[in-house]
């Protein structure tokens, strides 16, 4: 036990000797924090459209002011031609193009139909389904509006009347759903990058032969090195629990001793993976490669960023031993949603049975010999 | 070896087929008050759209909440007693949707699907009597009718790679030596420092370069992305952004002493806002005004731009020269401060 001790000991002297550590474990993943909670929306803020009124009726006047009048939308112009709006959404100066053919009030009062043409900028096409939609909806408020006004006691409400809830974020707010995962990232960062390359390091340096002189044992070693990245990464999640809060006000709604159990948990995960990493590669170069391209791959995955179970299924069996995606889940589950113990065992178990892989792997592979 | 040109590949693998935005087999729960005709034609119709899959026939409120705390459930569909009718003889019938928020964007996605589907049910029911003023709209999605998510990460995936290669893995290699106390030894040699320095960027100029070729090919052959502009100009200006990194990488050799410190400020300071704010995933012009500024500073942003111009718009050079000259300057800049600092160092072994 003694002999874990000195190892913990040493790797904590070694990792702040270094003195640009320090600030770039705690100060820089918070300020990571901060700007990306705010960068990470798929909200659309404003739709710089651009309008060709080729009928300049009352009608299509009328149109128009509904989209003036909102704070969605930006007019940034009025083209005379159909092409130099086309040109805008090629020089991206505009996101979108409502064209009102000429004829557009003729045909309403005539013939009761008419068209207009939406042309969206479809390169973000998740961006341009919601921007057509906003702009869809309005023109058929406007429609509805017509309707009431021409023909007093037709009823345009639908029978159906449809309630929206949306529960535990009643307001839709963005951040609350990423800085848990947003916080996730970060503690992954330590726990497996820098654990993985810190054995790497003694390898590379030639310090490890040393070490293996010595009676210590695997396990012993292991342990002690592993400690002080485990510890650091759970002290910069408390610490990022508390800015979230402070900052941003995410609910914390469940109980806090489940997140860091299963912060624990996962967190032996990664370093057992970061330790598996570094017994395959000579190099810290290679070991951050490798470790590079298992998080994005994990991360991406994880239900992040985009929602896991809308992935393909060879895409979901290949999650199932992604230990971001169950950590993500405990995390948003217990803190959005106040799961309890038993709402949550499955990820956990997953979590627990990749940790002892995870470690079964390293401690086999690791060899005091070379 | 395999893993550096394996990497790519398998990446935009899972990028192109895996991550998708929209929603596939979202699991709901119906709360079936009536159980009459219609609200079984309703189920019938949200679960055969493909975007719905039941997970179970929920008998009462009280299980909504434990059914959302275990994560097994997006949406419940709560249908009232007498469901149609009320429909027919009141002309009045309520249905509710409540979704799990803790992820806002897909609840907001499910919900507005969830009601279209039910509105349509309703117009195809009222067809007899057909609404007197109707305005159509036609709607056009110009460079991407499909809305294929596909041609987003492409041209981020090709960036986030480009700058782990030649940014990231050059700067730690530099800094290799510099630790080892082999840069010394360099140093006293005969090379001029410049050769030294361009000798050990070739190889991650090589690599990137080819890498983003295979990267290109993967989304031209495999995912069918269609290639307006000149292939010139695109690898021109794929050249550039590489030339862009490396110099950025060996500025951050200059500034750091040890593999890890590199490699730390490399992910941190490139890595994460290179996915997070170059308009990769999420817009830019969504983001709060300041953290636009912020983006005008990160290469990547351009890069993008210019990217995502030639190959979807076919933007030829007159479109993209302010990008292009923005990353030119930004490479000479990187490039200017690395030799000064360089220099100093020189100045120190000297004396």
């Amino acid at each position: 036990m003694r002999t874990i001790l000195f190892i913990i000991q040493k790797e904590f002297i070694q990792t702040f000797r270094n003195r640009s550590m320090l600030p770039i474990i705690f100060v820089m993943p918070l300020l990571q924090l901060l700007i990306l909670a705010y960068a990470t929306t798929f909200e659309i803020r404003q739709i710089r459209i651009l309008l060709v009124d080729a009928d300049k009726s009352t009608c299509s006047h009328q149109l128009i002011m509904k989209y003036q009048g909102s704070p969605f939308y930006k007019i940034v112009g009025d083209s005379p031609s159909y092409a130099k709006a086309v040109e805008a959404l090629y020089n991206r100066k505009a996101d979108q193009i409502l064209m009102i053919p000429s004829g557009f009030e003729k045909g309403l009062k005539k013939e009761g139909k008419t068209k207009i043409q939406i042309v969206n900028d479809a390169i973000n096409g998740s961006a341009a389904a919601l921007m057509n939609a906003y702009t869809t909806s309005i023109a058929r408020d406007y429609n509805s509006e017509l309707v009431v006004s021409s023909f007093l006691g037709i009823q345009v409400q639908p029978p159906v009347t449809i309630e929206r809830s949306f529960w535990y974020n009643p307001e839709l707010n963005y951040q609350t759903y990423m800085v848990p995962g947003i916080l996730v990232i970060l503690v992954t960062l330590i726990g497996l990058f820098l654990s993985g390359m810190n054995m790497v390091r003694e390898k590379e340096i030639g310090t490890i032969e040393q070490i293996n002189v010595t009676p210590i044992k695997k396990y012993q070693f292991i342990a002690g090195k592993l400690f002080p990245f485990w510890f650091l990464a759970i002290a910069e999640l408390a610490f990022g629990l508390f800015l979230a809060k402070l900052m941003f006000n995410i609910p914390i709604v469940g109980n806090l001793g489940l997140i860091f159990g299963a912060a624990a948990v996962y967190l032996i995960v990664m370093a057992g993976i970061g330790l598996v990493m570094s017994t395959i590669t000579q190099t810290q170069q290679q070991s951050m490669f490798l470790s590079w391209f298992f998080m994005i791959v994990f991360i991406m995955m994880s239900g992040l960023f985009t929602p896991a179970e809308s992935m393909p299924w060879w895409a979901q069996y290949i999650n199932s031993i992604n230990p971001v995606m169950y950590f993500i889940k405990i995390m948003r589950n217990v803190l959005l949603k106040g799961s309890e113990f038993q709402d949550i065992i499955q990820p956990f178990l997953a979590l627990c049975t990749l940790a002892v892989l995870a470690l079964a792997i390293a401690i086999n592979r690791y060899r005091k010999t070379t | 070896m395999i893993i550096l040109f394996g990497m790519p590949v398998v990446q935009v693998l899972i990028f192109g087929f895996a991550i998708t935005t929209d929603i596939r087999d979202a699991k709901i729960s119906i709360l079936d008050h009536s159980k009459d005709y219609m609200t079984q034609d309703i189920t019938r119709k949200l679960l055969s759209s493909g975007y719905f899959v039941l997970s179970e026939n929920l008998n009462s409120e009280k299980d909504i909440e434990t059914s959302f705390r275990k994560g097994k459930i997006k949406e419940v569909v709560i249908f009232e007693n007498h469901f149609a009718e009320n429909f027919e003889k009141n002309q009045k019938a309520h249905i509710q949707l409540i979704a799990d928020a803790s992820d806002p964007n897909t609840a907001n996605l499910i919900v507005n699907y969830t009601s279209s589907i039910i509105n349509d049910y309703q117009e195809e029911l009222l067809k007899l009597s057909p609404v007197p003023v109707t305005i159509t709209s036609e709607v056009k999605m110009l460079f991407n009718p499909e809305l294929k998510s596909v041609f987003m990460f492409v041209p981020g995936t090709i960036t986030i790679l480009l700058m782990l290669i030649s940014a990231m893995m050059t700067s730690i290699s530099i800094v290799r030596e510099k630790e080892m106390g082999t840069m010394e030894v360099l140093l006293v040699s005969p090379l001029k420092p410049a050769q030294i320095i361009i000798g050990k960027v070739i190889p991650y100029f090589l690599f990137s370069f080819i890498i983003a070729v295979i990267i290109l090919l993967m989304g031209f052959v495999i995912f069918k992305m269609p290639m307006q502009g000149s292939y010139l100009l695109l690898l021109g200006e794929t050249i550039l952004f590489i030339i862009m990194a490396l110099s950025l990488g060996i500025l951050i050799s200059t500034l750091t002493r040890t593999q890890q410190v590199a490699m730390m400020i490399s992910m941190v300071a490139l890595m994460l806002p290179t996915m997070l704010l170059s308009g990769f995933i999420y817009p830019i012009e969504n983001m709060p005004v300041v953290l636009q500024w912020v983006c005008q500073l990160m290469p990547p942003k351009w890069f993008i731009i210019i990217i995502k111009s030639i190959i979807l718009k076919g933007s030829s050079f007159s479109y993209i020269w302010k990008e292009t000259l923005i990353l030119f300057l930004m490479t000479l800049l990187f490039i200017f401060i690395s030799i000064k600092k360089f220099k100093i160092r020189l100045q120190e072994l000297k004396n």
